[in-house]
């Protein structure tokens, strides 16, 4: 049982929870991630870590609702607890003095890259950090990454805040401004990760990347979170989640993610029936 | 008195009727049945099956028992030296251990010991007693183990029995391992499961899921705070065969499909958040009980046609044959000599066929089975929506990764002494899967028992 302490909606859909564990806090690093499991009979989610305070034993977890488990987790009050909890689960990531690296978070997968970038930054390196959301009103997380970032650009793809368009663009305006940039992490949808690899591969420049694949144990046992990369097989949740993005196979990861779209529908609409939402 | 030649039959629902549900599929003994049963134990003096058990139970002792109706006492004998009788009387391979040195089965059916130890324990639920035996006094010693499963449940209640302060740790959120995710509800009920692990708990024991030792705790950070440390953890990491289209979707380890339906619940979605693909022409790879497991379940999922693939004959089969039996009778379709090659995927990358190559059995390997050997032109295809792959796991590597000073062998087990269950760290024993490689939930017990002991031994003496 994790008790949540605070919660918050950062957007809309968009919501933050700061969870009671202690024990996952003491350990949780950058890049690492949790399984939770709302109720009884609810199935187990992987979520990112989003931020850990080790003296207070808390978790920040950020999440958008997008399925049955997410909006149900959504919709817990402060007070409640989620029943299961998990983690840290999957290897944290490489910190290490790389001299200049970009952060690229789209979406939800913004928080994500928090911890990373304040992690890199406090080790020294020059940290430009890329956030892109659809729109204005999705665009979270500004003012704390602007704190751990030395340059901070916003894309959006309606061009209601910051720079009109992909985070790749901003991506490729940096790099054709003669930046040298020595390594890039990028979090956020599969389609984004597969774009910022493919452009980075042309300037050659290692780019990491966070997949989100399925889950179920979150420990190795399962398999159903295979991902290819360089060709092999490999296990997201205790091989990963990050990986080289140069070497992934985003066409089966997008492929995989699919498998039970119908039954996401299905358990979804029953939800919202079931608690009379739209 | 002459001995009735055949075991006394046990009622259980037809295959017809079974594979429509996954209630369970045998029924259990009536308390007349049982004792009929009970009459045909011989009561050898020196009696050879208790040799054959790897937990050492009293079997003649609970067998005299239930013949003159004295349940209570017989479960008592049981528990003496199993904390899971309704578990193994279950599961467990009774034809190559108890069963199998049995005397009267030199000339006819054995005694059926397993169905004795199951009704015994059955019978004391369904009374709703449960009587906890004599706890020796606390020594004051902690001993953390890792992993639910058979032997962390046994290894616990023997330390708990002896008076030490016990702490299990499981990374899932349900106690139990392979006993609650790996096998089906159709042989063994969760419910029954629950019962024996609240047993376990009432000895003293204390469960904490969702804790993933090697990640939320290293083992050498239990050891900061327990006198010593039992690693259970089994054989969780599932094998592919690597071979293209592998990972195209409908494709599932068998791990991962029985963790579904069984831990998750699968069987019931929606009702139930964990969905699992229905498909309609499975075929699972693989010729142990984990595959027999898997294409029963598929059956049980509405498979119009469910099919075991193995690459050997039904000779070399791994699972027990009273599983393969059963397998039979529900329709399950067996391709022996069959081996695939390779999968393909509709335009959405869901599997929809298999390509196979047909063998022959060559000379014997190391395991003393005939070799298979693939028949050159000799591939073919067969339909397929959904495959799980059931050919093996191997130990978790979670604990040997993140474990100072345990010496791992090549096949990612960790070495054990035989006799005591002691790694090559002071203080950290281990039994089971993790040690041995997947093997049977009453051998995981036995290793659990042995190390029991010999952690007692090393909390009483401090000698390593």
């Amino acid at each position: 049982m994790a008790k949540i302490l605070k919660k918050e909606i950062l957007a809309p859909n968009i919501k933050k929870i700061i969870v009671d564990a202690p024990e996952i806090a003491k350990k949780a690093q950058p890049g690492q991630f949790i399984i939770l499991r709302v109720d009884e009979k609810g199935e187990r989610i992987p979520l990112t870590i989003g931020d850990f305070d080790r003296e207070k034993g808390t978790l920040t977890i950020i999440f958008q609702e997008v399925g049955k488990s997410t909006i149900h987790l959504g919709m817990l009050k402060e007070g409640e607890e989620i029943l299961d909890l998990v983690g840290p689960l999957g290897r944290p990531s490489e910190i290490e003095k790389f001299g200049t690296v970009c952060c690229i978070g789209g979406g939800v997968g913004t928080p994500e890259i928090y911890p990373v970038a304040r992690a890199l930054k406090e080790i020294g390196n020059y940290v430009i950090s890329i956030i892109g959301a659809r729109n204005k009103e999705l665009v979270i997380m500004e003012k704390e990454m602007k704190a751990v970032s030395d340059e901070l650009y916003i894309t959006t793809d309606d061009g209601t805040y910051g720079m009109k368009g992909l985070v790749t663009d901003a991506l490729k305006k940096i790099l054709d401004n003669g930046k040298k940039i020595d390594r890039v992490i990028a979090v956020g949808p599969v389609i984004m990760m597969k774009a910022v690899s493919e452009l980075t591969k042309n300037y050659n420049i290692k780019t990491i990347v966070s997949l989100n694949a399925m889950m179920l144990d979150g420990t190795g046992m399962c398999g159903i979170c295979r991902v290819e990369i360089g060709g092999e097989t490999k296990f997201a949740c205790v091989d990963g989640p990050e990986f080289d993005g140069h070497l992934v196979n985003y066409d089966l990861l997008m492929m995989r993610l699919r498998t039970y779209l119908e039954e996401e529908r299905i358990s979804l609409n029953l939800f919202k029936e079931k608690m009379g939402i739209q | 008195m002459a001995i009735i030649p055949k075991k006394t039959p046990m009622k259980e629902q037809s295959p017809k009727e079974r594979i429509k549900n996954f209630n369970e599929v045998p029924l259990g003994y009536t308390p007349e049945e049982a004792m009929t049963e009970a009459q045909r134990c011989l009561q050898c003096k020196k009696p050879p099956c208790v040799k054959g058990c790897p937990v050492e139970i009293d079997i003649p002792g609970f067998i005299a028992k239930i013949k003159e109706g004295n349940f209570k006492e017989a479960i008592r004998i049981l528990k003496d030296k199993n904390s899971l009788p309704a578990i193994c009387g279950r599961v467990c391979p009774q034809e190559d251990q108890c069963e199998k040195e049995c005397v009267v089965g030199k000339k006819y059916e054995p005694v059926g010991i397993g169905r004795l130890e199951r009704f015994a324990a059955d019978w004391e639920a369904e009374q709703g007693l449960m009587e906890i035996p004599n706890i020796e006094k606390r020594t004051g010693k902690k001993v953390a183990v890792v992993g639910s499963g058979p032997a962390g449940l046994t290894c616990a209640s023997e330390l708990a029995k002896r008076g030490h302060e016990v702490v299990i740790f499981e990374a899932l959120h349900k106690p139990g391992g392979v006993l609650v995710y790996g096998i089906p509800e159709f042989r063994l009920p969760k419910r029954i499961v629950e019962r024996e692990v609240n047993y376990v708990k009432s000895l003293g024991v204390k469960i904490i899921c969702n804790f993933v030792v090697g990640k939320t705790k290293t083992v050498d950070e239990l050891l900061e705070e327990f006198d010593a440390v039992f690693i259970g953890t089994g054989a969780g990491l599932p094998w592919f065969m690597n071979i293209p289209g592998e990972n195209y979707t409908g494709i599932y380890s068998a791990n991962e499909y029985l963790i579904r339906v069984n831990l998750m619940k699968a069987y019931l979605f929606p009702e139930y958040d964990t969905p699992i693909v229905r498909g309609k022409n499975v075929a699972v790879i693989g010729g142990g009980n984990v595959a027999m497991d898997a294409a029963r379940t598929a059956l049980r999922l509405g498979a119009e046609k469910s099919m075991i693939i193995y690459r050997r004959s039904k000779t070399e089969m791994p699972a027990r044959i009273e599983e393969i039996e059963r397998a039979e009778e529900e329709g399950v379709i067996f391709h022996f000599l069959t081996l695939p090659v390779r999968y393909y995927a509709d335009e959405n990358g869901k599997v929809k066929e298999m390509e196979c190559i047909k063998m022959e059995l060559g000379e014997p390997d190391h395991t003393g089975r005939r070799r298979p050997i693939p028949v050159p032109n000799s591939n073919f295809k067969i339909p397929v929506d959904t495959v799980v792959v059931a050919i093996g796991q191997s130990p978790n590597p979670l604990i040997p990764q993140t474990t100072k000073g345990i010496e791992i062998g090549k096949h990612g087990n960790i070495i054990v002494d035989e006799k005591t269950g002691k790694t090559t760290k002071k203080g950290v024993f281990a039994g089971g899967d993790i040690a041995t490689g997947a093997a049977t939930v009453i051998l995981a017990m036995g290793a659990g028992k042995v190390a029991a002991r010999a952690i007692d031994e090393y909390l009483k003496t401090g000698i390593w």
